[in-house]
């Protein structure tokens, strides 16, 4: 383990230093969290009772999602990884006596938690003192809050299972861009980050469920909401656990496979 | 002990003519071309050894590291290092080799040269105590105790090089692999780089294996040779033997005014052109001394100079011969 907890160290310290691009993302994430909330009060004005929630939990849902933007954000790949498969310093990786899909687990949680760590302290902070039902608000209670901070890591973890699909596509395809945009915009919309999932006519909404992105930011968002509660909470995160140990397994066995038959390039 | 027996590699490489209709072609039905990379290539190195590998552009000299290492499964053919197969057993079998590929580079390219030695020695989990004597040792050695504290990515090519292999050498590996350790060197640096292997060869007694394209590498470094050609070995032997075999030839660069050079049969004339002549003499048919008296004779010669084959036509002499 101490391989890994050091590689994360290394990663995560040097994410640490790009502050310019944190206080950029910031204020983008204010922007477009001001905005989305600007957007959904319109529709609250005209029939708030036609709305799965209540307006103030709406709120909340969104700043928790601008704050840990960098932990869901499907559009985000660290492109080392796609380097080295496609120009072969890979090689490298394969020379040390670790797991490369472990260590590309860790590498990519050690990124995205730095600059989570970066930007959500600011965000959560404006948010909470904004005037009442725009403001991010406490968790809906003390279990809540607890099955929150669970869930919040099993849905991280999903996300980057599922990502580790799309670096070992590059295997397969050379050039992975197209996989990227197709994944990224699939992810980005199953998984709530346009519009959360209560939010989508009920008639389609056990199609999203019983996919893996609703194990993703949803689960967690929706707990610490209180939108989802005691039993069903519960069971969300028994999904959450299936979702990752699949997509984990999935994700190992194309390793193995791709290695197999890996070609390194460039020489 | 590295043994290889048999080991083939096949690549699928995928061909197309230039041109617009041949790249529309090309969408519905590619055409691929299977080469053969490694054909039967089989050796033994002993612990210990200084092995240089050789051969032109894609003899197949970089595949045979990567398999030695771990990195590629070959199509067929064995492979035992240590009494492990390499592909099979790949965490247990690295922790003893080290490896720096030339062209690319393992150190962290944001992040200051020795945070990546420290990353390095929890992946190899080398305990602080050893991991600090080899560090002081090798800064000593390859002259790198300034430069560490500086990320990969502003470094010369020279200076970084030689952190990376440091790099490959702090969990103290029984073997090296070497590939094209010295491209794009400095003649300071690439002295510098030869005298560390040598010493690392000596002391430690690391068995290292090299592949380059720098003949000076080849004379000041190894002992043995391993010819590569067209995916086999065709030719495993001392550099001396090599040497011996091939260097009846000597080079006379003659500068001349009056007279026209006639022809002997035992001189060929390969240039001559305004005055300035380059002629080859077999040494077995006729010494340089009778050869000199010769060509004083028949020409006034400014100036003359002789010069044996130089390990570099050797080689390309060696590769004529076994027309690859």
């Amino acid at each position: 383990m101490k391989q890994y907890s050091s590689f994360f160290r290394i990663r995560f310290l040097a994410g640490l230093q790009y502050r310019t691009a944190a206080w950029a993302g910031i204020s983008t994430q204010f922007a477009w969290g001001g905005m989305t909330i600007l957007l959904f009060r319109a529709f609250y004005e005209s029939d708030a009772s036609s709305f799965p929630m209540p307006f103030s939990s709406l709120s909340t849902y969104l700043w928790l999602q601008q704050a840990l933007l960098a932990m869901f954000m499907a559009w985000f790949f660290d492109n080392d990884i796609f380097d080295s498969i496609s120009n072969g310093g890979i090689a490298y990786e394969l020379c040390r006596p670790c797991d490369l899909y472990s260590m590309w687990f860790v590498k990519n949680m050690a990124i995205r938690l730095s600059r989570t760590v970066l930007r959500c302290v600011p965000i959560l902070l404006v948010a909470a003192f904004l005037p009442a039902p725009y403001s991010v608000t406490l968790p809906a209670g003390w279990t809540a809050g607890l099955l929150f901070v669970v869930s919040l890591l099993l849905g991280f973890l999903v996300l980057i299972a599922f990502s580790m699909l799309i670096y070992l596509s590059a295997f397969y395809t050379i050039s992975s861009l197209g996989i990227r945009l197709l994944a990224t915009s699939v992810v980005e919309f199953f998984a709530g980050g346009i519009i959360p999932l209560p939010f989508l006519p009920e008639s389609i909404q056990p199609f999203f469920y019983a996919l893996p992105f609703a194990s993703m930011q949803n689960t967690p968002f929706l707990i610490y909401t209180g939108y989802m509660q005691g039993d069903q909470a519960l069971w969300s995160m028994a999904v959450q656990c299936a979702w990752l140990a699949g997509l984990v397994l999935v994700g190992r066995l194309l390793m193995r496979r791709a290695l197999k038959k890996v070609v390194v390039q460039g020489g | 002990m590295i043994e290889l027996r048999h080991i083939q590699k096949t690549f699928r490489v995928s061909r197309r003519s230039a041109g617009l209709s041949q790249a529309v072609k090309s969408l519905f039905r590619r055409e691929y071309e299977t080469v053969n990379a490694l054909q039967d290539v089989s050796f033994t190195i002993r612990d210990g050894e200084m092995v240089g590998y050789i051969g032109p552009n894609g003899a197949g000299k970089s595949s045979t590291i990567k398999i030695m290492s771990g990195v590629l499964t070959p199509d067929g053919g064995e492979c035992t290092i240590n009494g492990r197969v390499p592909w099979k057993e790949r965490t247990a079998h690295v922790r003893e080799i080290g490896v720096v590929f030339g062209q690319r580079s393992q150190l962290w390219w944001d992040v200051p040269v020795i945070d990546s030695f420290e990353l390095i020695r929890d992946i190899y989990r080398v305990d602080s105590q050893a991991y600090h004597k080899t560090l002081s040792r090798l800064t000593e050695l390859l002259q790198i105790g300034e430069i560490v504290k500086t990320p990969a990515r502003q470094l010369s090519l020279g200076q970084r090089m030689r952190c990376e292999i440091a790099a490959s050498l702090l969990h103290n590996p029984k073997i090296l692999f070497l590939d094209e350790p010295t491209i794009g060197l400095d003649a300071v640096s690439k002295l510098a780089v030869r005298d560390f292997i040598r010493a690392i060869n000596r002391e430690n007694g690391t068995t290292v294996i090299l592949t380059t394209h720098d003949m000076q590498d080849i004379e000041a470094l190894t002992e043995r040779i391993l010819l590569i050609g067209k995916g086999r070995i065709l030719l495993d032997g001392s550099l001396s033997d090599l040497k011996a075999r091939n260097s009846s030839h000597k080079t006379l660069t003659v500068a001349y005014e009056g007279g026209v050079l006639p022809s002997w049969e035992e001189i060929t004339v390969k240039e001559n052109k305004e005055g300035r002549a380059v002629l080859s003499v077999d040494t077995r048919t006729l010494s340089i001394s009778e050869a000199i008296s010769r060509i004083s004779a028949a020409v006034g010669v400014k100036d003359i100079s002789v010069t044996g084959e130089s390990i570099d036509e050797l080689v390309v002499s060696l590769y004529q011969e076994f027309a690859i």
